[in-house]
């Protein structure tokens, strides 16, 4: 006997007679190809099904072991304001259930949102052309040092030590694949130290890689960069966080020919780290080595406007092992809830923001000078910066949550520093929070 | 449907907005005191300048051009469209979920590093492995995952394997996955019978074979029958045995890939355990190993010890990171919902409705269609159009008459060996009601091939769009809207 399952429809009666149609007795029947040895003896050891309401009771139980406090915590994934707008676009189930556009005349909202998300995209980085999305912003950058490889058909990438540590820890092992190497340029304080990056960069050079602002905080000069890696015939490759791009410079008007990074800031809850939606841009001259899919306008027999996938002969699905990448599903939804995010934002909205962020954390940085905290960044920075502090930041980080904070990201693990703290201040803190925030932290330093 | 054809940037007016910031109640800042001017932005980006409510009305415009799983039956092959539950969204959005931080301290988020070991305790069992990491953000990037485990493996053991064997019948991004990972690709000829040749694969086998990647049930939803003489050739000559998840709908509770023979396998969560596509992502591609490969895992990995859930970020062997955080952690906890929701014995009833749906399906519609197959089909199977090419109609056609009674069309021309294939997954969420009704729509299709094509040919008549043109799209590509571009 068969217990009743709420998404199977399948009753008694239907098996029978769909059984009898086929001239089967029993549904074992359709299983007789598979041989006695592999079957599975008695039930799979995994917990018994749980009613609705029942599972009710116990996720919100095991989600009220999460804390959620306010963060002064970003390291790539940041605590940034998410007008309601967005999330009932993104439940619209005409979305969210549907697949790939693989039937562009049943899929025109998806495509026709994607085209959108492409173009913001270009307008941020300053790029020509945007492909549809990557799982996030470090495995686009490991996709992109693999385009520079294929495209310059050189042996290695040098990316510096300024860019977030999981993407290098990735970057590593996706290099693994067509053994090419990976040489990290040293930092000069805060910054790529571009004397050091000179000398590094070489005529095997693929690419010069980079993050804007850097995962210190702190701006790179792009425009110094570039010329460095320009004078050798590398590309330069550039991850970017897309909302300080409303007050900075676009990197595609600084020599970057490709830009990825991560959508998560533009509309996108943190969700411990995922999903979240890469994004990637390039020059005109890359198009045809974009991986992923990419949207491109068109028309149907009598004129009108229509969207399709295209480009498709640089995909998996059509190239098979000649591909140069194998990414197919991507973070699609992610993208339209950053495209609807950048839409209830507009123009003004996003430099706003993207200035209240600045102006936030140089408050705090400035409050936390004052109380004499030595702050590391010697370059100017967006929402984010280093303060050394007096004891390891682990022991900090616990006193903190036990006063309602979550702190900074400790600097120690990847950079052997442990008594530094990389603090991000975002839109969502209020002046209120920033000040209780320092005092508990002077109170537990001190 | 509506004649709404605006993009938002149509729509867009100067000094309109949509949202509504904090207030500044810090002192502002001076932008060219504090940055060189070079590194200012002097033109802002042209984002579209609308209303709240004219933004819900082009995003609710546009959603009514969409066909989902929600608006009607999806029958494409070897996706596995079947119903996204709605507890799993509304539970992935809890703020305890949606609203912490991957790099929180572990004290402060042990239910989500709970639920994280569960389901890979979970998945353990269901494929019958030993260990599964959730980092990989899809099956592709599962299936690389998988090959730099059995590249780190075979280099362990002092060995450099170059060859990856893949049949035919196999999806594109096995061979590019293998290409990505550093492997050459051979591939694996099917018999007449829809299943891989064993005599021709065994000419292929030697000592540089790292693996063999398969699907099972294949993607013509047959049955490898031969799996486990498949998998002593392939051990015998000590390569090992990928198993591609994409059909694990399939097997649950029938079989397990680890009893198959297998020593890695990936599945996808947005195919087998109903998380949502998304309309293309984000999924979810966590990969299981069998013992032997524990140590090559990608690493964080998530263990228990002493009670509390811990990152272990420590593993001298391991293949490195794969993904940034711990996978995509919303997606995971929707999969986790189902698996709670369904229990061994639900996910049982899933296979086996699954697979009485596609034989139900395959046979009502095998008077009209070409099967190519003899042999009892698992969770999906395939027709050939071909007796419908002879009399001008295409499966394309076909696929584009099925619009217009408000179906998705199967997948079609995959796989690559079935000439005008047609793949059919019905899934176990649909009702023997719209199994018949399809039926009889293909059925309805079979005879206007014969007694007015034309119906056929100039099909779809009834969505918002006609066919487009594909090839003009691809040769001069526009590829995002330019505020100089006429209107078309």
């Amino acid at each position: 006997m068969t217990s009743t399952f709420q998404y199977l429809p399948d009753t008694d009666q239907d098996q029978k007679e769909m059984l009898s149609f086929l001239n089967l007795s029993s549904i074992e029947d359709l299983f007789s190809d598979m041989p006695e040895s592999i079957r599975l003896q008695g039930e799979l050891a995994i917990p018994k099904a749980m009613p609705e309401p029942v599972l009710w009771k116990k996720m919100k139980g095991m989600a009220r072991r999460n804390a959620e406090l306010p963060l002064f915590l970003g390291a790539g994934t940041y605590d940034h304001f998410i007008p309601s707008v967005v999330g009932h676009m993104i439940s619209r189930s005409e979305f969210y259930t549907a697949y790939t556009p693989y039937q562009p005349e049943i899929s025109q909202g998806e495509l026709q949102a994607i085209f959108e998300f492409q173009t913001m995209v270009c307008e941020l980085t300053g790029m020509d052309v945007a492909n549809s999305s990557m799982y996030d912003g470090f495995t686009a950058l490991a996709e992109a040092a693999s385009l520079a490889i294929a495209h310059t058909k050189r042996t290695k990438v040098v990316v510096s030590r300024a860019v977030h540590p999981e993407s290098r820890a990735i970057l590593q092992t996706v290099a693994a694949g067509p053994d090419y190497a990976v040489e990290e340029a040293a930092l000069s304080t805060d910054i790529t130290d571009l004397e050091a990056l000179t000398k590094q960069v070489d005529s095997q050079t693929a690419a010069v890689i980079v993050q804007y602002p850097n995962f210190f905080g702190s701006i790179e000069d792009l425009q110094e960069i570039k010329k460095i890696a320009a004078a050798q015939g590398a590309l330069l490759i550039v991850s970017a966080n897309p909302l300080a791009l409303g007050l900075l410079q676009a990197p595609g008007k600084l020599g970057a020919d490709i830009v990825v990074g991560d959508m998560q800031p533009l509309g996108i809850p943190m969700a411990f780290g995922g999903p979240h939606c890469g994004y990637f841009a390039v020059t005109k001259s890359l198009m045809r080595k974009v991986p992923g899919r990419i949207v491109g306008q068109t028309t149907d027999a009598d004129g009108n406007r229509g969207f399709v996938l295209t480009l498709q002969a640089r995909e998996q699905h059509i190239r098979r092992d000649k591909a140069m990448s194998n990414i197919c599903s991507n973070q699609a939804l992610n993208a339209l809830a950053s495209a609807v995010c950048m839409s209830a934002l507009g123009k003004t909205g996003l430099r706003e923001m993207a200035v209240l962020n600045l102006e936030k954390a140089d408050y705090a940085c400035r409050l936390l000078q004052q109380k004499s905290f030595p702050i590391l960044n010697e370059s100017p920075f967006f929402n984010e910066f280093v303060v050394q502090l007096p004891k390891p930041v682990t022991d900090v980080q616990n006193a903190l949550i036990d006063a309602g904070f979550i702190g900074g990201f400790d600097l120690g693990p990847d950079y052997g520093e442990p008594n530094r703290m990389l603090i991000a201040v975002t839109e969502q803190r209020t002046k209120e929070e920033i000040d209780a925030f320092i005092q508990t932290l002077e109170g537990i330093v001190r | 449907m509506n004649a709404y054809t605006d993009l938002i940037f149509e729509i867009s007016r100067p000094g309109r907005t949509g949202c509504s910031l904090p207030e500044r109640d810090v002192d502002a800042v001076n932008l060219s005191k504090k940055l060189p001017a070079h590194l200012i932005r002097e033109e802002a980006p042209d984002l579209p300048e609308v209303s709240e409510l004219q933004l819900v009305r082009h995003y609710t415009a546009l959603s009514n051009k969409n066909h989902g799983v929600d608006n009607g039956f999806y029958p494409l092959g070897s996706c596995t469209m079947k119903y996204n539950p709605k507890i799993n969204e509304d539970v992935a959005k809890l703020d305890g979920f949606s609203r912490i931080h991957p790099y929180q301290p572990e004290a402060t988020v042990q239910g989500a590093l709970a639920l994280l070991h569960e389901l890979q305790e979970d998945l353990a069992v269901i494929t019958g492995m030993d260990a599964v990491t959730l980092q990989p953000s899809a099956g592709a990037q599962g299936e690389w995952t998988g090959l730099m485990m059995v590249k780190a493996y075979h280099q362990q053991r002092g060995e450099k394997r170059t060859k990856v064997l893949v049949p035919d019948s196999a999806h594109g991004t096995n061979p590019a996955s293998a290409t990505v990972a550093g492997f050459r690709t051979v591939t694996i000829p099917s018999t007449k019978n829809g299943l891989v040749d064993v005599e021709e694969l065994k000419k292929h086998v030697d000592d540089d074979t790292a693996a063999l990647m398969l699907t099972n049930p294949n993607t013509l939803g047959l049955f490898e029958k031969d799996i486990l003489e498949i998998a002593s050739v392939i051990h015998e000559a000590g390569g090992l045995l990928y198993y591609d998840g994409a059909n694990a709908n399939a097997i649950l509770g029938k079989t397990t890939p680890g009893k198959m023979g297998f020593d890695i396998v990936h599945l996808n969560l947005h195919k087998t355990f109903t998380t949502p596509h998304g309309g293309g992502g984000p999924g979810a591609g966590p990969v299981g190993v069998k013992e032997k490969l524990i140590p090559f895992l990608p690493v964080p990995r998530i263990e228990k010890r002493n009670g509390r859930f811990v990152l272990n970020r420590e593993e001298p062997l391991s293949i490195g990171r794969v993904k940034g955080y711990y996978g995509n952690f919303g997606i995971l906890v929707r999969a986790y919902t189902y698996i709670r929701t369904m229990g061994p014995d639900g996910l049982r009833q899933v296979s086996e409705s699954a697979v009485l749906h596609a034989n139900y399906l395959r046979k009502k519609l095998e008077p009209y269609f070409v099967s190519p197959y003899e042999q009892v089909s698992k969770h999906e199977f395939v027709l050939s159009g071909s007796r419908q090419k002879k009399l001008g109609v295409r499966t394309l056609d076909m696929a584009k008459r099925l619009l217009d009674f408000g179906y998705h069309p199967p997948t079609i021309y995959f796989p690559l060996n079935v000439e005008e294939c047609l793949m059919i997954e019905p899934t176990e969420t649909e009702s023997k009601e719209t199994l018949d009704a399809f039926a009889d729509v293909m059925i309805r299709i079979a005879r206007e091939v014969e007694e007015d094509p034309e119906t056929v040919l100039n099909a779809p008549h009834t969505t918002v769009i006609g066919r487009l043109d594909e090839v003009k799209a691809a040769r001069k590509p526009v590829v995002r809207w330019e505020r100089e571009t006429v209107r078309l």
